[in-house]
C-alpha cells in the first residue's frame, strides 16, 4: 500500500507529505539550523511563508549531535555561533517561543541532527510538541563519528520506541531513514536503497507507522530514477501493512557547483527527478552551498525555484518501477541477504555489518568492514571496484580508474560540481 | 615520490565535533601516494583519543582536518591536549580546511592555532603550501635521523 491510499491524519508529518502528493504538489524543505533562537524562527517563517509546499527544518549543531550539552551552552553564552540550533541546551520556552504560530497543520517542522544516541535529542523534541525527525542505526552512526554500532542500534530502538509513544487519535510521530545518503556520495545506489529500506523496516519493527525511506541524488540521472523507483518497489514490497510511507529525495550531497547557474541547474535537474520518480519530499540545497552554510534568504530561493521547477516537470510512468533494473535486483539481494541473518532487523544490521555483508565504501567507522571500493566510470554511473564480502557482484571489467588515487577521488568528488558549472 | 624509507608515519584525524569523511579519506590517499605511512581515525576525534593514539603510535605529524565550521574550537582543544602531555608534547601537528561557520578567514583565531602548537595552519584548499610543509618535514626528519635525505616528497 502506498501513503496515497491512507487516509489524511492530522497534525501529521507524512499525512501533511500524503495529503500534499495526492494534490500534485512536491513538498520541499531545507537544511536550516541556526543557534540564534531569533534567527531560527526567522528562517522557519520564511520557509512556511515561500512560495512553495514546505515543511521546516530545525537542524542541530554538532555539539547537540554529540550529546555535548555542556559546550553547547558555552558557545551559546559566549554569543559564538554554532553551526545549527542547540535544542537541549536552549531553555524549553526559548524554543516553544521558536515555534509559536508557526508549527502547525499546515507547516510540520522535522528535527534534523545525526546522533548515534539521540534519545535525549528525542526527549526534548517530543516535549516540544515536535513529533518528526531523522536518522536511523546505520545512518547516523557510521557516517559521523565512532560510536559503536551495536550500541547505536539500541539507543535507536529506544529512541523509535520514544517517538512511537507521542501516536494518538490526532498524532502520528514521523521517522525519516537518512540511509540513502551515506556519505553523501561516491557509494553505488544499491547499498543506499538497501539501507534505506533496512532502517525503514527497523522503525517499523520499533512502533513507529509513519516513515520515509531517503535516497540522495548522485552522478547520472538514469541510475538515480533506478535507484528511487527500485526504493518505492522495496518499500511497497516489504513494509508492513498500513504503514504510511514516503520517499524523500536529497538534493545531491556532494561537493556543489560554486557557479550559481551550475547550483540552479543542479536543485532543477533533483526536482525533475523527484517528479519523475514519484519521490513526494525534496531536501533542497541553496547556490551558495559551494562557499558557506546557507543563509535563510538562499534557503527561501532555492525552495521556490525547486517548487517552480516540480510544476513544470513531467511526472514519470508509474508502471516503469516494475522492470528488475541492475539497481533493484543488487538492493534486493543485500536486503534479504541481511533479513536472512536474524528476525529482529536490529540484530540483522549488527550481524550484517559485523560480516561484511554490508560494507559502505569509504567508511571509516570501526564497525564497518571497510573491504568495499567504488568509483565513477566513464558514463557518471558509480561501480563496485571491489565489494568486499557483499553478497553482490563487483563490476567485471573495472577500468583503470578502479584503483582509487587521490587525483582520481578529487576527480570523482567533483564530477557533479565540473559538470554543472560548466 | 618519497622513497619509503624517507616517508613519515602519520596520523590523520577529524574535529571532535567534525562528521566529515572525504576530506580525511583524501588526505590518506595524498600522504599514501607520498610515501608516508597512515593512520586515518576518521572523523569526530575527541582531544583524548588522539593523544592515546599519539603515545601509542609516536607519528612524526598529526594532520587535523576539518570542514565544519568548528574547527577553531575544535583544533586548539586538540592541540592543546597534545601539548599538555608529555609523550606527545612534541609531536609536530598541523591544520586545514573551512575552520570557521562564516567562510572567511580569521587571522587572530588563526593565530590562536598557531599560538596553541599547531605548527601550520592551512586554507581550504591550499594542498601546495601543505605539501611544501610535507616536504620540508620529510627532509628535515631525514636529516635528523642522519641519513640521506634522498629526493624530495613532491
Amino acid at each position: 500500500m502506498n501513503a496515497q491510499a491512507t487516509a489524511p491524519r492530522p497534525r501529521s508529518f507524512g499525512g501533511f507529505v500524503a495529503e500534499r502528493a495526492a494534490a500534485g504538489a512536491l513538498v520541499v524543505q531545507p537544511r536550516m539550523g541556526f543557534s540564534d533562537p531569533a534567527l531560527m524562527r526567522r528562517g522557519l517563517e520564511r520557509t512556511k511563508f515561500a512560495a512553495a509546499t514546505t515543511v521546516g527544518t530545525i537542524t542541530l549543531d554538532s555539539y547537540t549531535r554529540l550529546g555535548e550539552h555542556a559546550a553547547a551552552r558555552k558557545a551559546v553564552a559566549e554569543g559564538t555561533a554554532l553551526n545549527g540550533y542547540p535544542i537541549v541546551a536552549h531553555d524549553a520556552s526559548t524554543t516553544r517561543a521558536v515555534l509559536a504560530g508557526l508549527l502547525d497543520e499546515t507547516f510540520p517542522v522535522q528535527v534534523r541532527h545525526g546522533s548515534a544516541r539521540p534519545q535525549q535529542i528525542i526527549r526534548t523534541l517530543t516535549t516540544l510538541g515536535l513529533d518528526a525527525t531523522e536518522g536511523g542505526p546505520v545512518s547516523y552512526c557510521l557516517p559521523y563519528g565512532r560510536t559503536p554500532l551495536r550500541e547505536s542500534i539500541d539507543s535507536w530502538a529506544e529512541s523509535c520506541e520514544l517517538l512511537a509513544a507521542l501516536a494518538g487519535p490526532d498524532r502520528t510521530p514521523h521517522l525519516e531513514s537518512f540511509g540513502g545518503c551515506m556519505l553523501g556520495q561516491l557509494c553505488p545506489p544499491g547499498l543506499l536503497v538497501a539501507l534505506s529500506v533496512l532502517e525503514a523496516l527497523f522503525f517499523t519493527r520499533h512502533g513507529l507507522t509513519s516513515v520515509s525511506l531517503s535516497y540522495a541524488q548522485q552522478t547520472d540521472r538514469a541510475m538515480d530514477e533506478e535507484a528511487v523507483r527500485a526504493l518505492r518497489r522495496l518499500a511497497a514490497q516489504l513494509l508492513p501493512a498500513g504503514t504510511d510511507w514516503h520517499i524523500v529525495l536529497y538534493t545531491y550531497m556532494g561537493v556543489f557547483p560554486s557557479s550559481a547557474r551550475g547550483a540552479r541547474a543542479l536543485l532543477e535537474a533533483a526536482a525533475e527527478l523527484a517528479v519523475a520518480t514519484g519521490a513526494q519530499r525534496l531536501i533542497v540545497k541553496t547556490a551558495t552551498e559551494a562557499h558557506r552554510i546557507p543563509g535563510i534568504e538562499d534557503n527561501v530561493r532555492a525552495l521556490e525555484a525547486a517548487a517552480a521547477t516540480a510544476a513544470a516537470a513531467d511526472r514519470g510512468c508509474a508502471d516503469s518501477g516494475e522492470a528488475d533494473s541492475a539497481v533493484y535486483a543488487e538492493a534486493r539481494a543485500l536486503v534479504d541477504a541481511v533479513l536472512e541473518l536474524d528476525d529482529d532487523p536490529g540484530r540483522a544490521l549488527a550481524a550484517a555489518f559485523r560480516r561484511g555483508y554490508l560494507d559502505v565504501p569509504y567508511c571509516l567507522h570501526p564497525d564497518n568492514a571497510g573491504r568495499s571500493r567504488s568509483y565513477l566510470d566513464e558514463g557518471h554511473r558509480l561501480r563496485w571496484a571491489s565489494v568486499g564480502r557483499m553478497p553482490i557482484a563487483a563490476d567485471p571489467a573495472p577500468d583503470r580508474r578502479a584503483r582509487m588515487t587521490p587525483d582520481r577521488l578529487l576527480h570523482a568528488l567533483t564530477s557533479v560540481a565540473r559538470t554543472y558549472d560548466h | 615520490m618519497a622513497t619509503s624509507h624517507s616517508g613519515l608515519t602519520v596520523l590523520v584525524a577529524g574535529g571532535a565535533s567534525d562528521s566529515h569523511t572525504w576530506n580525511l579519506m583524501f588526505l590518506q590517499l595524498l600522504l599514501e601516494e607520498r610515501g608516508h605511512r597512515v593512520e586515518n581515525l576518521g572523523p569526530c576525534v575527541p582531544p583524548r583519543l588522539l593523544v592515546e593514539r599519539c603515545q601509542l603510535l609516536q607519528p612524526e605529524l598529526v594532520v587535523i582536518g576539518s570542514v565544519n565550521g568548528h574547527g577553531y574550537r575544535d583544533g586548539e582543544a586538540a592541540v592543546r591536549a597534545l601539548r599538555t602531555e608529555p609523550g606527545t608534547a612534541h609531536i609536530a601537528a598541523v591544520i586545514g580546511g573551512k575552520l570557521g561557520v562564516d567562510g572567511v578567514r580569521d587571522e587572530a583565531r588563526r593565530h590562536r592555532l598557531l599560538d596553541a602548537g599547531f605548527s601550520a595552519v592551512f586554507d581550504d584548499g591550499d594542498l601546495d603550501a601543505f605539501t611544501r610543509y610535507l616536504s620540508t618535514l620529510t627532509n628535515s626528519a631525514g636529516a635528523r635521523a642522519d641519513r640521506p635525505s634522498g629526493r624530495a616528497a613532491v
